[in-house]
């Protein structure tokens, strides 16, 4: 805000009104290197930006032409490897000024399918595509579309899920402040091909920001006409509502979002039925992540061809990911499917600071995997990242350096997981307190050398025998760990010392 | 279920008061939606906002009012993180315990405060101006570690800083 004001202040001072625009954007991913200042023409990024460095930008580059580069981005690696489709207007535009969404190209993919295509080419074009669910499950978009739009049934309802509980993920919330109406926009589309009237848009609690610029956004559809009745003088009708949670990690679980919105507590239900047949109110529902939502309008203006080309063949497209932990250049990013995570790691994300080591990197949220140096080569897509024994989740990439311990890692995980457990199946509920005791065993320097063995037993069964994805997923981190890095549980176990130190091994207290 | 905060200030009758005009405010929301069943959690919202914890006489008046059984009232209050039963201090510190928070010492910070607190994570202090809460991630991780100290976002917090800004606002303590 401060910035912002140096920046008023300045051109004011230097007579420059008449010269240029100061506008707010969303944010552009760089959050470590903020408060961040864009001056185009050009693509002239400046990072760090205090109020003095505000005055000396406008007096040089705007007054005089001549680019501050000593307080340009240092770092440009960060988006040369990056391609965005998600993130196309994130940090180019004010957010909060539909008309900027507009004079980007913004609803004109609505007003092509309103004027030229019929439900049916839309849902086509979606499928040909191949996109997949940017959630985390992988399914086929279109296929998805189609089954709801066979579905019988009516009214049919639309969600855009973006209840993301992930902790150490925030691409859904930077998508959400930066560009909401591509959210918006992909809903309304659906809601033309499937013919659904009503549609959901359910955030987190957490996330004020978030919540404030989606009200808007609504808002200023609903005044230019593209949300209500008689959408741009169509037959088409759209409600949208605006859905926040409550802090529940289950609640992001495709049925268990329909508990929620139900006003009931989030407990996910037994498939089949599924969402797309017997959703919201029992009735036909299809459940949307809000960034497979915003790939939509590409792929309406662009033809479902032109997405089948990015990425890999596949798994096509794009993937938002969080890029946190120990990492030089933390922030969000968006990459084409099949990068690898040494590029994703490395080069965007500049490595390790301080000096120290990578140990691993948590792909895939709480219920990710651990993957070490040795898996960095693998292709980031759907099917790379689970045979590895991560997942793709809603896009969390924490780097872990060696300070980091990773028996401790995974009880942390686990300790959440049985905090968020919704308790209605019995190998969650059961089964990941029994794991998360054997951890805590080994972390006091108690365990036995058996306890890998149990771990992964019972680690598997709850895999197998769980409701839903968060049980399906959960004992992720205490398997992968065990799988890569069996030479720290074995000093926890064999010779009751913790590598790192991390962990309290019952001797430090007596000291 | 909690116990009921009673107070038992001087002031007890402006209290009673004011705790009237708050229901009627509770009651206009429930009207707006219709007193739907489903919109049980934005009441349930609704409430916390104006309240700053759900007590046992608004969670009834709920269950009254939307026609859901009290059990299945308390039930989602109970289910969802965001809800408070018990009265919060006067000032509200929050540790985010994301994983991005906690690679970057978000346990040490939290385990600091705990001791010189004198109070366990979601506890008050005995004379109620300060609680202690964790969360479970609020996006920021690229500033992490994060500590909120009365809706106020502080990034790359540290120990002593977070102390510092404790006894600013919340003042006199310790």
């Amino acid at each position: 805000m401060n910035v912002l004001k140096s920046f008023e202040r300045a051109v004011k001072e230097f007579g420059l009104e008449d010269k240029c625009k100061i506008a707010r954007t969303g944010c552009p991913g760089t959050c470590s290197a903020g408060p961040v200042v864009l001056v185009e023409p050009g693509d002239y990024f400046y990072q760090s930006v205090t109020p003095e460095s505000a005055q000396e930008i406008v007096k040089e580059h705007v007054m005089r032409d001549v680019p501050a580069k000593r307080f340009l981005y240092s770092n440009p690696e960060f988006f040369s490897k990056q391609k965005r489709l998600v993130l196309r207007n994130a940090g180019k535009m004010d957010p909060l000024n539909i008309r900027e969404y507009i004079s980007r190209g913004g609803y004109t993919a609505l007003v092509k399918c309103l004027t030229g295509m019929s439900p049916e080419d839309v849902i086509n074009e979606v499928f040909k595509s191949g996109l997949r669910g940017r959630g985390g499950a992988g399914f086929q978009t279109g296929q998805k579309w189609k089954f709801v739009s066979k579905a019988p049934g009516s009214p049919k309802y639309i969600i855009g899920n973006l209840d993301e509980g992930d902790p150490g993920v925030f691409a859904n919330r930077t998508l959400a402040e930066a560009d909401p109406h591509a959210i918006i926009e992909g809903m309304i589309i659906a809601s033309y091909a499937l013919k659904a009237e009503k549609g959901y848009l359910y955030t987190r609690a957490e996330y004020p920001l978030a919540i404030e610029t989606l009200k808007k956004a609504i808002q200023q559809a609903r005044s230019l006409g593209l949300i209500g009745e008689k959408i741009l003088g169509t037959d088409l009708n759209f409600d949208l509502e605006l859905r926040l949670g409550a802090g529940a990690f289950i609640a992001g679980e495709e049925t268990a979002i329909l508990a929620s919105i139900e006003g009931m507590r989030a407990m996910p239900r037994p498939r089949p039925p599924y969402p797309a047949s017997s959703g919201l109110w029992r009735k036909p529902t299809l459940i949307q992540n809000v960034e497979t939502l915003a790939n939509i309008p590409l792929i309406v203006l662009n033809g479902g061809e032109w997405f089948s080309k990015i990425g890999v063949p596949h798994c096509p497209g794009t993937k938002c990911f969080s890029l946190t932990g120990k990492i030089r250049n933390p922030g969000l990013i968006e990459v084409p499917m099949g990068i690898t995570l040494k590029e994703v790691v490395f080069d965007i994300g500049g490595g390790v600071p301080d000096g120290r080591t990578f140990k691993a990197v948590l792909v895939g949220g709480p219920s990710g995997g651990c993957l070490p140096e040795s898996q960095l080569h693998l292709p980031i897509d759907y099917e790379s990242l689970t045979k590895a024994g991560a997942i793709m989740g809603s896009g969390g990439i924490v780097v872990l350096d060696d300070e980091s311990c990773m028996v401790d890692t995974a009880k942390f995980f686990i300790e959440f997981c049985v905090d968020e457990s919704c308790g209605k199946c019995t190998p969650c509920r059961v089964g990941l307190v029994k794991v998360k005791k054997v951890l805590e065993r080994i972390a006091h320097g108690k365990g036995v050398e058996k306890d890998i063995d149990l771990l992964t037993k019972v680690g598997e069964y709850i895999k197998e025998a769980s409701l839903c994805g968060l049980g399906q997923t959960a004992p992720n981190p205490v398997l992968t760990t065990v799988r890569y890095f069996k030479d720290e549980y074995l000093a926890h176990i064999l010779n009751k010392e913790c590598p790192t130190g991390k962990c309290d091994m019952g001797t430090r207290r007596r000291s | 279920m909690e116990k009921d905060q009673t107070s038992e200030s001087p002031h007890a009758a402006s209290d009673v008061l004011i705790a009237e005009k708050l229901m009627v405010k509770l009651e206009k929301i429930m009207e707006e939606h219709n007193y739907q069943r489903s919109a049980l959690l934005e009441v349930l919202q609704k409430a916390q906002e104006i309240f700053g914890y759900l007590d046992r006489k608004v969670l009834l008046l709920i269950a009254e009012k939307l026609h859901v059984a009290p059990s299945q009232v308390y039930g989602a209050a109970t289910f969802y993180n965001f809800f408070r039963l018990r009265k919060p201090g006067e000032h509200i510190i929050t540790i985010c315990m994301g994983t991005a928070c906690y690679v970057k010492g978000a346990d040490k910070i939290l385990s600091t405060l705990e001791q010189e607190l004198g109070i366990e994570r979601g506890k008050s202090t005995p004379d109620g101006r300060i609680s202690l809460f964790i969360t479970r991630c609020i996006g920021a991780c690229a500033m992490a570690p994060n500590v909120i100290i009365d809706d106020v976002v502080i990034g790359k917090a540290t120990k002593e800083g977070v102390i510092e800004r404790i006894r600013k606002s919340a003042g006199g303590e310790n």
